[in-house]
């Protein structure tokens, strides 16, 4: 294992599969579209589909603060409804009216919509980032169960505070959210925060997540900031959930505070610890299941959240630890023998997750 | 003058159902470390067993007296107490050893049972719940119009806390319960079954909480499978304020949540009603982690 060919750098090596996936999600987007033509079915799959990218986004992006950082948060849904309001704000008020002078040109109209969408998905990020470092700078002093309430009661705050502000309809509601968002976009920013979680887990910054999770304590004596790095975790992990919101907000069309009630939080944090707390492979799996199985149970109807909530209960009991544990789904597998062996490879910090 | 004083008035009533269900919470909480998140369901079923029972009752003995609320009372209280040895035993019990958050993830997978089961065996309707005791007026000092409900909601909230208060400090019971939230180990040296004692913790919670079910139906006759949720919440809330573990902290906790939120309500920031728990909370937890009546537990490596 002498002759081991040097590795690409690490950005042409992200360059090259971000261009790969680009084309990879735009194939199956068409083809998923395709099908729809003549398989009209196809249209709720679809459905289930997208809102599968949207959990995996939020999944991943709480793992990052609960799983990677250690941070119990019960607020996430806090977040999704800032950047799914704050999106949708923007786009009513301002974007879509601007629009409706190119209907006349539909093809400038849709490129236009899109830079509308992505102006409008980065704005809720950057205001849910503040909402993070808002909420994280205070609360992130507590640690545990009281961090859970914590952000349990900010998500419901978020709530309250847009229940009572009329510019975004209050208890009414939001309607005709311009419905911008689709296949491409969904998936690709679900693969940008798998990947955002992936490189960070492997940096400097990630390693010090890490090790605020196995003790704070040790973690302090070393010259780790526990606090700047839970703040970090918090800030980027929520400005992620920003990012779900704002697609949803363009998914659904229709935005209610009754979406963002905490229960929406615990359906995303029964994802990460069913997943296995700090696995992103486990959170991606258990998203996707999770948003499947209760579609799929919707035959026996009222029997649903039953058999729902008592899958949980068993799942929890026979595997505490998550169905992954913290391992990724390629620790499953046999390990490769051709192997690059540790002391082989110069840049420790950047190579592609497969090591944990 | 007059509305601050009947604000209080209704306050108290709120706040002292809001102590009993707090009580279930740092009773389990000084025990195991565990915010039981199904208590708010657990009062929720002790709301539905009164239904059912009273409106039996009614049916089959006629009339409403203060002999058949207590009947029904006792009735609910040994169910949910049932229900919370059950819930114990069967979803806490073998996590003990898992990581915290595990035990955190049944509690919730818990509580969407008993709600989703609530509206599955209930309906998901709001029902109306029967008058046990008939209605009396009260005009008190001048214009404050108080109810006999007003009174036995005290009466019987205060009543029940003193019995716990009782059972904490003065029976071999509440010293074996204090022993096992010291340390479950050295309890376990001392010949202390733990966990018997968890599960007698379980059950005095979930019957204080089913009081409370009951105590809400009477005062606030609207009752739902979901009605727990918010109630459970801030329960956990008043525990937290008046220092998680501490017996007389939930019940003044309790009290203050119910009052604040009532003179929040009556208030010209209504709206925000619902959030009040929580900002209390947050200022609470940033200027007194311990709360009010907590001890101050440095952090030991």
């Amino acid at each position: 294992m002498a002759t081991v060919a040097k590795r690409m750098a690490w950005w042409k090596r992200d360059l090259l599969f971000f261009a790969a996936l680009i084309a990879g999600i735009f194939a199956v987007w068409w083809l998923l579209e395709y099908m729809a033509a003549w398989w009209p079915a196809m249209n709720y799959f679809n459905r289930i589909i997208i809102l599968i990218g949207i959990n995996i986004t939020l999944a991943v992006s709480l793992n990052i603060i609960s799983g990677h950082a250690g941070q119990f948060s019960l607020g996430h849904a806090g977040f999704m409804a800032t950047g799914a309001y704050f999106s949708a704000y923007l786009t009513v008020t301002f974007f879509d009216p601007y629009l409706r002078r190119f209907e006349g040109t539909p093809w400038l109209h849709g490129v236009l919509s899109n830079v509308a969408l992505i102006i409008a998905i980065l704005a809720a990020a950057l205001v849910s980032a503040i909402m993070g470092y808002i909420v994280g700078l205070p609360s992130l002093r507590l640690r545990g169960d009281y961090l859970a309430i914590v952000t349990l009661g900010f998500g419901e705050i978020i709530r309250v505070l847009i229940l009572n502000i009329e510019a975004v309809g209050a208890a009414r509601g939001l309607p005709d959210v311009p419905g911008w968002s689709n296949f491409f976009w969904v998936f690709f920013f679900a693969a940008l925060t798998i990947l955002i979680s992936v490189r960070l887990i492997n940096s400097s910054v990630g390693r010090a997540f890490l090790a605020v999770r196995e003790d704070q304590i040790a973690a302090e004596a070393m010259g780790v900031d526990t606090t700047r790095y839970k703040v970090k975790a918090f800030i980027i992990g929520s400005s992620l959930a920003g990012v779900a919101g704002a697609l949803y907000a363009h998914y659904v069309a229709y935005l209610n505070p009754e979406m963002f009630k905490f229960i929406r939080s615990f359906e995303v944090i029964v994802m990460v610890v069913l997943g296995g707390l700090g696995s992103i492979t486990g959170s991606i799996v258990s998203a996707i299941v999770l948003t499947i199985l209760p579609e799929a149970l919707r035959q026996v109807k009222e029997l649903r959240m039953i058999i729902y909530s008592i899958m949980l209960v068993v799942l929890m009991l026979t595997r505490p630890q998550g169905l992954f544990g913290r391992k990724e789904l390629w620790d499953f597998l046999p390990k490769r023998k051709d192997r690059i062996p540790d002391e082989a490879r110069d840049e420790g910090h950047a190579d592609d997750g497969q090591q944990r | 003058m007059q509305t601050l004083l009947q604000n209080l008035a209704n306050g108290v009533a709120l706040g002292a159902i809001y102590a009993l269900i707090a009580l279930g919470y740092t009773m389990v909480y000084g025990i195991l470390r565990l915010i039981n998140f199904a208590h708010g369901d657990v009062f929720m079923i002790g709301a539905f067993v009164g239904y059912y029972g009273g409106r039996y009752y009614a049916a089959n003995y006629g009339g409403s007296s203060l002999a058949g609320a207590a009947i029904v009372m006792l009735l609910s209280m040994i169910i949910c107490g049932a229900l919370g040895y059950v819930i114990e035993r069967v979803a806490y019990r073998p996590l003990r050893n898992a990581p915290r958050i595990a035990s955190l993830i049944t509690a919730i997978g818990v509580s969407f049972l008993l709600e989703y089961g609530g509206q599955f065996v209930f309906g998901p309707d709001p029902k109306f719940f029967p008058t046990l005791v008939e209605k009396e007026r009260y005009i008190v000092a001048g214009s404050i119009t108080m109810t006999n409900y007003d009174f036995i909601v005290l009466g019987v909230a205060l009543a029940f806390m003193g019995l716990l208060q009782y059972i904490v400090y003065g029976t071999k019971l509440g010293r074996a319960m204090r022993a096992v939230s010291f340390n479950f180990e050295t309890a376990a040296l001392m010949g202390i079954p733990v966990n018997r004692i968890i599960s007698m913790t379980f059950v005095i919670g979930s019957m204080l909480a089913a009081v409370g079910g009951i105590l809400f139906g009477l005062k606030y006759p609207k009752i739902e499978p979901l009605m727990g949720i918010m109630p459970g919440l801030k329960a956990f809330v008043a525990a937290v304020l008046g220092g998680i573990g501490n017996v007389p902290g939930a019940v003044i906790g309790g009290l203050l949540i119910g009052i604040i939120e009532s003179f929040v309500g009556g208030s010209p920031i209504s709206q925000y009603r619902e959030a009040i728990a929580f900002v209390i909370l947050i200022a609470i937890l940033l200027f007194r982690p311990s709360g009010l009546f907590g001890k101050y537990e440095p952090e030991k490596v």
